[in-house]
């Protein structure tokens, strides 16, 4: 069997009384797309904290192409080729869309401590930019400030920051969230491409994108995987429409 | 009328040369004193921008880097002109009068404190960060106070100025000529900073710490670099400012001195290049213009930063070219 | 050194924290509710130290210049809290503190102008002047006294408005959650406004109290100012428990550390220069509390989620 290119074992937190996460293992395969859903409050940011690195876990250990970076700190699992795509666009809002994705290639190439040459006259950092962008469709906006973009535009953003990292797995929190019917149906078809650059685990709420991608879905409640399985299994699953699907008829 | 930065960037600069010279031609020292003066709370301040303007760091404490560079060379000075060296137990140094070792000197030692005072501070933020700062100031004021050997309250005084190979630095327009120098040089190194992609790491870090972290960037080891190189540079301009007086005091330690620092910035214009550069003139003017006109100058002072804080964020740079100030 | 003499130092140190504590309450609870950093809060001190002198002076009656304190600084309080403050709650820390710096140029020189630069005098009241006998012998000033009875009875004011109040439940649910009580209703304008009053007035206060005892002059708020921020970082940003135990913590640190370290260093050096550096050190001694304080509890002792 494969291995995993992002597995978590028995991943577990705790606030105070609250068991937020409880030995949550999931695995991440070669070109998948691996979705995660669940309903509010169940543990998915949570979850996502962990694997990223800006949460400890109290016990549990997350690897990364079979090696254990539970140490490492969120920015050093990005180096080891972690990319995250965040829930709420995180950008730099001052600078203009190609200084965000610059600053991708800036951390993808360990290229900080350079401190002569502009950063933007580097070809290098130029050309893994603007590829990223054209990916997106962002190109024509690369000198646009970040803060003028449309919600959307935001959203191909972030994406695209994630790939300039070139990287082995994809985290991707919410990416359909605010987007319409159209961004959501182009997003779609954009993250479907993705999958064979590098698997995605795809955390979302958007029901139509998860059973329309996902290879692979689990189910997590109150902190818990209760089911793992393809997107059939799951819609016949009776714990989970009970727990989760139910519901929302 | 929306003004290109560059263009004024470039006017601003040529007005700083030309005033002196101006003041030259019309037998008007004083003046070159005053430009030498607003050259040197520029320098000062342009080292306070990079980790304010563009680190986001909330500094209100500088004071303390154009202390130390006042009192390093105050120190190394005094004990020169009074050809007694300065016995440290196990090594013992010669004071000196050369401008370079004195200007390099205050940079290291600036830079040393830079990084401790950085390495117990940086990891706060907020509030917290502000009053380290703050603390840190108030800490080496009142060292400085009590240390009778270099003057305690009353300061130290330098009789002559120091010296700079080639160049008679008594002269006020050859003293100018070097600050000015000094200015233009860290000006073209923080330009160059801003651009290479440290300084695009460092910017975007403010503006979005978790977004850094999530591409591989470490912003605290960002920071610690920004504000040691800004105190490195906040400390030369301190050793010139000891110079310019002939005099070194414990006030160059107080926490008016750290708030006014940031005044410049945010008067010209935060994060922008020229930001401190024009605040410092506006601030040497009004200095010597209201303070001329009523001993309550500060007053006035205090309503103007209150409508640039309230209405024109940006600063004066703002103002001309239509951009808002880099928000911190 | 006698029991006596450090009894009656840990009296002082008391009374210098609870006069601190007056001061550190106001800013904590402008942090915590409004989210202000406030620079100006030495300037109410000022303000209410210099209404008191000039009532008791015009009147002779040192508690109407005390009310006078009290009136002026909550009124002045209200004053910038609409004109000014209002505008700077969504700000930047640096916007915040530049703005209140502004103000401390405009109150510090505008006071110079109104009553120029030499100090005025308050005198202790009458009844409250002279010695008072403590048990054990000790002759202790009972003005003194009274400001430490003063102080506890402040900080238990406050506890109670706080804890059994109504206002006191808006102020602890919008230190929790601002948007929240405004979505609940809860008029937060005239809450800010009579939040910073009520911080403002707690200043104005302790400036007219601490105003009989050291001199009434321009400047005399900023240095007090600082150390009202020390004590609540120390104490934690926020929390009034905080700010009493880091108000008192931090006066006996200076005051016993101001009589004891110079007498530490009489034993290595002479004593006139131990008696400078050990004031010097004693001072720095605050700031050595805080920074190892901060080392150990990141955001203070009380200070809320880290």
């Amino acid at each position: 069997m494969a291995q995993p290119v992002l597995a978590t074992h028995k991943l577990q937190k705790s606030f105070g009384a609250l068991l937020a996460t409880d030995r949550v293992s999931v695995t991440l395969m070669p070109g998948e797309i691996h979705a995660v859903i669940g309903p509010n409050g169940a543990g998915k940011s949570t979850l996502i904290k962990q694997i990223c690195g800006s949460l400890q876990p109290d016990s549990g250990s997350v690897d990364l192409l079979g090696k254990d970076i539970s140490q490492l700190g969120t920015a050093a699992r990005a180096r080891q080729g972690l990319a995250r795509s965040f829930q709420i666009s995180e950008l730099a809002m001052e600078d203009t869309v190609l200084q965000n994705v610059v600053l991708g290639g800036i951390g993808a190439t360990r290229a900080t401590w350079r401190f002569w040459r502009p950063a933007l006259h580097t070809q290098a950092l130029i050309a893994r930019a603007e590829s990223a962008l054209a990916r997106v469709n962002l190109l024509e906006q690369k000198d646009t400030i970040c803060a003028k973009l449309s919600h959307g535009q935001r959203r191909q953003l972030e994406i695209a920051v994630a790939l300039t990292l070139a990287p082995k797995a994809f985290i991707m929190d919410e990416p359909m969230a605010g987007l319409g019917g159209e961004g959501s149906k182009t997003m779609t078809k954009f993250l479907d491409g993705l999958r064979g650059e590098a698997p995605i685990l795809l955390v979302e709420h958007d029901m139509d994108a998860v059973f329309a991608l996902a290879d692979r879905i689990s189910v997590l409640v109150y902190g818990k995987i209760i089911a793992t399985g393809s997107a059939r299994e799951i819609r016949a699953n009776r714990a989970v429409r009970e727990a989760y699907l139910g519901e929302a008829e | 009328m929306r003004l290109r930065e560059p263009y004024l960037n470039a006017a601003v600069l040529l007005g700083l040369i030309a005033l002196p010279l101006a003041a030259l031609l019309a037998d008007a020292p004083f003046t070159i004193t005053l430009a030498t003066r607003a050259v040197i709370l520029a320098l000062a301040a342009v080292g306070l921008n990079i980790a304010l303007g563009i680190g986001g760091l909330v500094s209100f404490g500088h004071a303390v880097f154009f202390g130390i560079g006042g009192y390093v060379m105050g120190i190394l000075a005094s004990h020169a002109q009074t050809y007694t060296p300065l016995d440290l137990g196990f090594v013992s140094i010669e004071g000196t009068k050369s401008m370079p070792v004195i200007w390099l000197s205050a940079m290291l030692i600036s830079g040393i404190i830079a990084f401790f005072i950085g390495l117990l501070s940086l990891r706060t933020s907020g509030v917290y960060f502000i009053m380290i700062t703050l603390a840190f100031g108030q800490l080496f004021y009142y060292f400085s106070i009590s240390w009778p050997q270099y003057g305690g309250e009353d300061g130290l005084s330098i009789y002559m100025r120091n010296d700079f190979p080639g160049l008679n630095t008594l002269k006020p327009l050859q003293f100018f000529c070097l600050c000015f120098g000094l200015l233009c040089s860290v000006l073209f190194i923080q330009s160059k900073l801003q651009s290479a992609p440290f300084g695009l790491a460092l910017n975007a870090a403010r503006q979005t710490p978790l977004r850094a972290q999530a591409v591989g960037i470490e912003p605290l080891k960002l920071r610690l670099l920004a504000f040691v190189i800004s105190g490195a540079i906040t400390g030369l301009a301190g050793a010139l400012f000891a110079d310019l007086n002939r005099f070194v005091s414990p006030t160059m330690f107080s926490w008016q001195l750290s708030g006014e620092l940031i005044v410049l910035i945010i008067i010209g214009g935060v994060g922008r290049l020229m930001g401190p550069v024009i605040g410092a003139c506006m601030f040497v003017a009004l200095e010597h213009f209201l303070g001329g006109l009523t001993k309550f100058w500060h007053v006035y002072l205090g309503l103007i930063l209150l409508c640039i804080v309230l209405f024109a964020r940006g600063g004066l740079i703002g103002l001309l070219t239509g951009k808002d100030g880099a928000k911190v | 050194m006698s029991a006596i003499l450090i009894i009656e130092q840990i009296l002082n140190g008391l009374q210098f924290g609870v006069m601190l504590f007056l001061m550190a309450a106001g800013l904590t609870l402008i942090f915590g509710v409004m989210g202000l950093i406030n620079l100006a809060h030495g300037s109410l001190y000022m303000v209410g130290a210099f209404a008191a002198a000039s009532m008791a002076g015009l009147t002779g009656s040192f508690f109407i210049g005390l009310l006078a304190a009290l009136i002026a600084a909550a009124l002045a309080g209200a004053i910038i809290e609409i004109v000014v403050i209002r505008r700077l709650y969504k700000a930047a820390h640096l916007d915040q503190v530049l703005a209140t710096f502004a103000l401390i140029l405009i109150f510090s020189e505008g006071t110079r102008w109104l009553f120029g630069s030499f100090p005025l005098f308050l005198e202790i009241p009458k009844l409250l002047s002279g010695p008072i006998s403590l048990p054990g012998g000790i002759q202790y000033p009972l003005y003194r006294l009274s400001l430490i009875a003063i102080g506890l009875a402040v900080a238990l004011g406050l506890w109670a408005l706080i804890e059994k109040t109504r206002i006191g439940i808006q102020i602890r649910a919008g230190e929790n959650d601002r948007e929240m009580i405004a979505a609940l209703g809860v008029d937060i304008s005239k809450l800010y406004t009579l939040v910073f009053a009520l911080g403002a007035a707690l200043a104005g206060t302790a400036g007219a109290l601490v105003g009989a005892i050291q001199s009434v002059q321009v400047g005399m708020g900023e240095p007090v100012l600082i150390l009202a921020f020390v004590v609540i970082v120390i104490g934690g940003i926020g929390s009034i428990r905080g700010a009493f135990i880091g108000a008192l913590l931090v006066g006996l640190t200076d005051t016993l550390g101001g009589v004891f370290l110079p007498e530490l260093l009489k034993l290595f050096m002479e004593t006139g220069s131990a008696q400078k550096t050990g004031s010097a050190f004693a001072s720095m001694g605050i700031y050595i509390l805080m920074g190892g304080v901060l080392i150990w509890k990141p955001t203070g002792l009380f200070g809320a989620r880290a």
